[in-house]
């Protein structure tokens, strides 16, 4: 049973829709004490990160995702924002703390480039990791949909957690990470057809080793 | 994807062609066209509902056409046609659309666009511009599914538009909507080069030629059609293979 944490921020009906066109069962949780219900859990995410945070918070969620990720170790994947707040801290309008789960910071990719035009929106072309778990049976480089104008940035480029990232005027732009039970996307799997579909049926059989 | 309640059934919404935004051809069901066209990998689908203008409004009909295809379509969708408040930007994104496209009434009320952006992000907001071409040259925006003609050209719109806080524009000519003789490709690209945002440019396509000359001489960031895919057998992974190898950067993966 997938729980879709529902805290107020961004388009949950299409993670729902997709679960349900592959059989999956899943339900939205509105309540933190929901999570309890749920083996795997996906966390969307569409705004600005301070808003996204403060929602967390507001709705008790910021606890119950601890304890259930960190300490019960359920799988679970972030979406576009839902992975941004994954970072230790976030700078868009004011420096906000995250989840602190990826030692990481979320920038405005005009920081890093200021040629870059954001937000970024379409399709790119993302260089996989080809030994995750999550990418099986897709091919090392694979188009996926995104929309985004901040990023998280690693302190190190070739951070060990980084698996999956793409280019864009010379800059390496994080497009999914992962650390144990946790896994995450820049990009829109449920967004991006045929390719999307093979990562959420990855992220159902996930067996992370803990 | 334009859709319309039939001329036999108004209560029941079919896939339809315009020619020049006024002689409407039936196609069918739009979801299972839909279909077909996620699996000949289309980059992102438009919904734009003609009823507003050339039938009678059915609200309900729009958002069951949006439910449907969002339970059976994993793509960007994109709706347009009865777009006229902030609620109603809402209403569509909570039946599964992604971007909203404004015609009409962004150019009565450009104060909407403002605020759609704020409150929903530039990317969620797209500017849809309708045009015609005069015979003296002259271009002047068309609002009300063609009906309506301003007193301002596209660019003029189009670099307002873009001040106001839209993400991408849909650029269509009237003039060749449906002709399948090719795009408009000085206008596009007069506005193309004019403005950051992306250009989505509309109207005419009827060879793969078209789609490739679109990037090529009219420097937009994408290219949409409508009457091309429906009408004839055209596949869009062909027309995609084309557009690739006349050295324009599209994903040509599945």
């Amino acid at each position: 049973m997938i729980g879709i944490v529902d805290y107020g921020m961004g388009n949950l009906l299409s993670v729902k829709n997709i679960l349900d066109y592959l059989g999956e069962d899943n339900f939205v949780c509105h309540d933190p004490g929901d999570l309890a219900r749920a083996d795997r859990i996906i966390l969307p995410g569409i705004g600005g990160f301070p808003d996204c945070v403060r929602a967390l918070h507001e709705n008790g969620f910021v606890a119950a995702l601890n304890e259930a990720v960190l300490t019960q170790k359920k799988p679970i994947m972030g979406i576009c924002l839902g992975m941004q707040v994954m970072a230790r801290c976030g700078h868009e309008f004011e420096k906000v703390a995250g989840l602190g789960w990826f030692d990481a910071e979320v920038v405005n990719i005009n920081t890093v480039n200021d040629r870059i035009k954001i937000p970024n929106v379409g399709w790119e072309e993302i260089q996989l990791n080809k030994n995750s778990p999550l990418f099986k049976r897709l091919p090392a480089k694979s188009d996926f949909y995104l929309v985004h104008s901040f990023f998280m940035k690693f302190d190190d480029d070739n951070a060990p957690e980084i698996d999956a990232s793409y280019e864009v005027e010379g800059v390496k732009i994080t497009a999914a990470v992962r650390k144990g039970n946790i896994f995450a996307t820049q990009f829109h799997p449920e967004k991006s057809s045929d390719l999307g579909m093979t990562i959420m049926e990855n992220f159902i059989d996930w067996q992370p080793a803990i | 994807m334009q859709f319309l309640g039939s001329r036999n059934d108004p209560d029941d919404f079919v896939l339809v062609t315009t020619v020049n935004f006024e002689k409407i051809v039936e196609m069918g069901n739009p979801i299972s066209q839909a279909k077909i066209f996620q699996a000949q990998m289309a980059d992102e689908l438009i919904f734009i509902d003609l009823s507003v203008y050339k039938g009678e409004y059915q609200r309900a009909a729009s958002l069951e056409i949006l439910d449907k295809a969002a339970r059976n379509i994993f793509l960007p969708l994109t709706i347009g046609g009865g777009v006229g408040s902030v609620e109603d930007i809402r209403t569509f994104l909570n039946h599964g659309a992604d971007k909203v496209a404004i015609n009409t009434k962004i150019i009565e009320n450009p104060d909407l666009l403002r605020k759609a952006s704020l409150k929903f992000g530039a990317s969620t907001v797209v500017a849809s511009i309708d045009y015609r071409v005069e015979l003296d040259g002259n271009r002047y925006v068309y609002s009300q599914a063609g009906q309506a003609k301003q007193s301002f050209s596209p660019l003029e719109w189009a670099q307002e538009c873009e001040k106001l806080g839209a993400g991408e524009i849909l650029l269509t000519c009237i003039n060749n909507d449906g002709l399948r003789e090719g795009l408009d490709i000085p206008t596009i690209r007069e506005v193309s080069d004019a403005v950051n945002i992306p250009v989505i440019a509309a109207g005419g396509c009827g060879l793969a030629r078209h789609f490739s000359e679109g990037f090529t001489e009219g420097n937009a960031d994408a290219v949409s059609a409508g009457t091309f895919f429906c009408f004839q057998d055209q596949n869009i992974m062909q027309t995609r293979s084309h557009v690739h190898n006349a050295g324009v950067n599209v994903r040509i993966r599945t």
